[in-house]
């Protein structure tokens, strides 16, 4: 397992809601937890990953993440089980959306 | 001028009835019982022979294939075997015994491995590694077998076969046989007194003999809707609203894969919900996949050929006859050669997976250390330059690469991957394993699938690259890195190139074809598991035990 | 489109939290130590491997047609739903917690294979400490109701779970057994039982079998809703029954008399045969409601 911590500047999120989680910890994905964080311009993220190795895949992953969305002033955490970038991605706009309060 | 040349002109026939003779001296007739097929096989067969044995990646004259290893390497030797697929144990063992020298051939599925060190020991000959359409081409130029050893569901008294739905490669291969002098010897599941129907006359067969199991047949075709993933339906929604209904598609082949399963799976859902029912998909060069039936349920479909059947569909398939080409009898009647010529001239459209990808577009699923070759994808997968007769989606194409003066249209042949693999293997790659695997082999060319300049799309989760639309290498290099994700070769795009690609068109992200990748959710499946195929074919599907959770 | 499967949810594919929204009325349900406030599993950290914040299973209170329930829900798609330690306290919390607060009925939402071999021996006590308080609040006279219809059935310690429970909602897809397919396969070969051929081992182990069998009380479709219905109809029936000696001793009767009489049955079909079915081959492929009369011509 790796652990990885990443912090990126983001956009602040207008309102901090529940925290909201969602993806199951099963092979080739993940679950994501979102909640709010200290800095509102900043968002923190932390993985536990089955697949060492991947850290620059990962940071390129988040960043493009942080840049693209609004997610400042919250706090990610990630339990992985060898889930690829794509689902990543998607996994990580659909909670942000759920914790943003959109319903989808 | 030349004297004439003084030769005897009937040589084959009388080859054919010296065999035929040696088999009657030892008391056999048409019918041959199945404990004696290799007395047979010994008579008939002459050392040097060129055999074909029938097998293809569905159905395989598996006892007839064990029959022939079994015999005496002292007898038959030097066999230069010509065959569809190289799929069982026992096609290897002919190599490793000592009964055959040479190999012409499409594909090697499972025994790949075995393959590769069999050639890096020179212990087998290959000549070459074929589409199965160049392989049935060259049985009636220089590739003509001496002997044909078939499967077929029955016979009857006479030596009539009948095939079955899975008729594949049986008349392709009896045809060049039956008529060149050679002998033709069936192995069938049964003997009936009276044929459903007769798919092969008894006077181009020799022999038959009753196999103590049925022939094998792999469920090729067969996904699980269960195992199809949010991002294959993302692509599938990408693919339908980006290329199918941009295109109006009508005619196509779909590749095995659960990529391509997942758009069948969305045309009775997300298709229809965009209006595209009957303005794409209705004509199709495919295997019954069973992940088909809800599209043909809900009236998408109106055509389909196939170049065998699947297991587990051939009551749905004959209660389906408007749809799937089925003989007097109702049961499907399938051909492979046939319907590879529809796959390579009929069709507007070709869209599979592939294993890697270079930066010119090349894929390949060659892996290193095994020589499998690639059966029919090149012939689906590639733009037919003998192509003669228009239709929209081709005229589309065809503008899109050579402008509006353009004196021909292009077929749409689309790769579609996620891009990394399971276990985040890159598909996309600077360099394929085919060179490293061309090396280990040392063979001409490396074994590549699709060439790069037959490409016209990519589709990943990043996007759609359209290929036809780049005017330089460069451009199609940048294209290609565009929707690579977070593979190398995606992270080493030129960030400003590829948004002016997306400004141009050529690169389109899910937003810009308004789909919200949120969106893309199971729920559109219109069957998420093998159960909910069986209840959309109101219960005439009957899938095979291993796909079953019932 | 022809037949509307999309309106469909499958409690097969739906993750725990998904099958609870579909049982439960809505909004009610209330999560105890959501991820938030959770810890992951120490013991697979330790082994270098990530956990899932609830480790597992899911626990807390909710209403089902309005009535106040405790619940359990295991995520199949983690570690196979295998009992770790913290897994099996949140389940033996729960337990104790009705005991304390008396609600109508406790539903646990089995999918797992047993005791998740990476914690054995925390697992093994968590399932023997998970049986003991079972029926400490079936003693109190609260139902226990085991919902079983996810990917890893109710194999292993949490097979016997189920049948301590006081009712068993089962769907075709649903499993239940004590050793697993493989485990068989690979202790007594091939020969005996046949683990790939799936159809086998749902007819031996699946959903219809076991209600044929009587093993559980209520067969319903895929379908959270179907769930919810028959646990609804449990309740009103107010399903409290303590296992008296005398019953138990009814019920090893019954046992030992179904040994002798399908002892020497190799497959479902056999079994479902000697029950007097008429055409076993068509069972697999029976619906919910056509598999819930042909038992009750049975039982007639």
């Amino acid at each position: 397992m790796e652990i990885l911590t990443f912090e990126y500047p983001s956009a602040p999120l207008a309102l901090a809601g529940q925290p909201a989680l969602c993806g199951v910890v099963g092979s080739g994905n993940l679950e994501i937890l979102i909640r709010a964080g200290e800095r509102p311009d900043y968002c923190r993220i932390r993985i536990h990953t089955s697949a060492r190795g991947f850290g620059e895949i990962w940071q390129a992953v988040i960043g493009e993440f942080a840049a693209g969305n609004a997610a400042g002033g919250t706090e990610i955490a990630i339990n992985d089980m060898g889930a690829t970038p794509a689902i990543v991605s998607l996994r990580l706009v659909q909670t942000l959306a759920e914790y943003a309060g959109e319903r989808q | 001028m030349n004297a004439p040349l003084s030769r005897n002109w009937d040589s084959l026939r009388q080859s054919r009835r010296d065999r035929l003779a040696r088999a009657a001296s030892q008391d056999f007739a048409r019918a041959v019982p199945a404990d004696r097929i290799v007395d047979l096989l010994e008579a008939v067969i002459l050392p040097g022979d060129r055999v074909c044995l029938e097998g293809n990646n569905q159905k395989q004259a598996d006892f007839l294939a064990e029959s022939l290893a079994d015999c005496d390497p002292a007898r038959l030797n030097n066999l230069q075997m010509v065959q569809s697929v190289l799929a069982l144990p026992s096609h290897v063992d002919l190599f490793e015994r000592g009964l055959a020298s040479r190999l012409d051939f499409s594909f090697s599925g499972p025994q790949g491995g075995r393959l590769a060190k069999l050639v890096q020991e020179r212990r087998i000959e290959i000549g070459a590694i074929h589409t199965y359409l160049e392989l049935f081409g060259r049985y009636f130029m220089d590739l003509t077998p001496n002997v044909a050893l078939i499967a077929a569901q029955a016979a009857d008294a006479e030596g009539n076969l009948y095939l079955g739905p899975n008729t594949e490669d049986t008349p392709a291969i009896v045809e060049a046989t039956a008529f060149k002098g050679g002998i033709v010897i069936a192995q069938v599941n049964e003997r009936l007194d009276k044929l459903p129907r007769v798919d092969i006359p008894a006077d181009w067969v020799d022999f038959t003999v009753q196999a103590p199991h049925p022939n094998y047949i792999e469920p090729l075709f067969t996904r699980d809707p269960a195992q199809i993933t949010e991002v294959q339906v993302l692509m599938a929604m990408m693919a339908i609203k980006g290329i199918y209904a941009e295109y109006g598609v009508t005619r196509l082949n779909h590749g095995i894969g659960f990529d391509t399963a997942a758009i069948e799976l969305l045309l009775p859902t997300y298709a229809a919900e965009l209006g595209l029912k009957g303005k794409i998909c209705t004509h199709w060069a495919l295997n019954p996949h069973p992940t088909l039936i809800p599209a043909i349920e809900s009236g998408f479909v109106e055509s389909v050929h196939s170049f065998g059947s699947e297991v587990g569909m051939e009551a749905y398939v004959a209660a389906r006859s408007d749809v799937f080409f089925t003989g007097a009898d109702g049961s499907m009647r399938s051909n492979r050669a046939f319907c590879q010529t529809a796959g390579l001239y009929a069709c507007d459209m070709f869209i599979g997976s592939t294993l890697q990808m270079d930066l010119a577009g090349n894929s390949s699923t060659a892996t290193l250390g095994r020589i499998a070759g690639f059966g029919g994808a090149p012939n689906m997968g590639s733009d037919p330059h003998g192509r003669r007769h228009v239709s929209p989606a081709w005229l589309k194409a065809g503008r899109e690469a050579g402008g509006a003066n353009a004196v021909r249209g292009r077929k749409l042949v689309v790769q579609m991957v996620e891009t990394f693999r399971e276990h985040m293997a890159p598909v996309f790659v600077e360099e394929l394993d085919a060179w490293k695997l061309q090396a280990a082999m040392g063979a001409e060319l490396p074994p590549i699938m699709i060439y790069g300049d037959d490409v016209s799309h990519v589709v990943t989760e990043e996007g759609i690259a359209n290929l036809l639309l780049c005017r330089t290498p460069e451009e199609r290099e940048q294209a290609i890195r565009g929707v690579a994700g977070y593979t190398a070769v995606g992270l080493g795009r030129d960030r400003r190139t590829v948004e002016n690609l997306r400004d141009r068109g050529i690169i389109r992200r899910p937003q810009d074809l308004g789909i919200d990748p949120r969106m893309a959710s199971r729920d559109l499946l219109a069957a998420r598991s093998v159960k909910d195929l069986v209840r959309w074919s109101d219960g005439l599907y009957a899938p095979p035990a291993r796909f079953r959770n019932w | 489109m022809k037949r509307d499967f999309n309106l469909r949810r499958s409690w097969f594919e739906a993750s725990a939290r998904a099958r609870l929204a579909g049982l439960l009325d809505a909004g009610s349900g209330k999560e105890l130590l959501p991820p938030a406030a959770a810890e992951p599993s120490p013991h697979l950290a330790a082994l270098g491997l990530p956990g899932a914040f609830d480790d597992g299973v899911v626990v807390g209170s909710g209403r089902l047609a309005g009535r106040p329930v405790l619940f359990a829900a295991q995520e199949g798609q983690f570690m196979g739903g295998g009992v770790g330690e913290i897994h099996g306290a949140k389940i033996v919390g729960l337990l104790r917690r009705a005991l304390r607060e008396g609600p109508d009925a406790v539903l646990l939402l089995l999918d797992s294979g047993g005791v998740r071999l990476h914690e054995a021996n925390a697992g093994l006590i968590a399932i023997s400490e998970i049986m003991r308080a079972v029926l400490a609040v079936r003693a109190a006279g609260i139902p226990v109701i085991g919902l079983i219809g996810g990917s890893c059935g109710a194999f292993g310690g949490m097979g016997i779970v189920a049948k301590l429970c006081s009712h068993l909602v089962i769907s075709e897809e649903g499993r239940l057994a004590l050793s697993g397919p493989e485990v068989i396969e690979t202790v007594a070969g091939v020969e005996e039982f046949d683990a790939r051929d799936r159809a086998l081992v749902w007819r031996v182990t699946g959903g219809k079998h076991r209600f044929l069998m009587g093993d559980c009380q209520a067969f319903v479709d895929d379908d959270p809703a179907a769930f919810r219905a028959a646990v609804e109809a449990l309740l009103a029936e107010s399903p409290v029954d303590v296992d008296e000696l005398a019953q138990l001793r009814r019920q090893q009767a019954a046992l030992t008399q179904r040994l002798a009489v399908f002892g020497q049955c190799r497959d479902g079909l056999e079994v479902w045969q000697a029950l007097g079915v008429a055409a076993p081959e068509n069972v697999p492929m029976l619906d919910a409601r056509a598999l819930v009369s042909l038992k009750e011509g049975l039982s007639a």
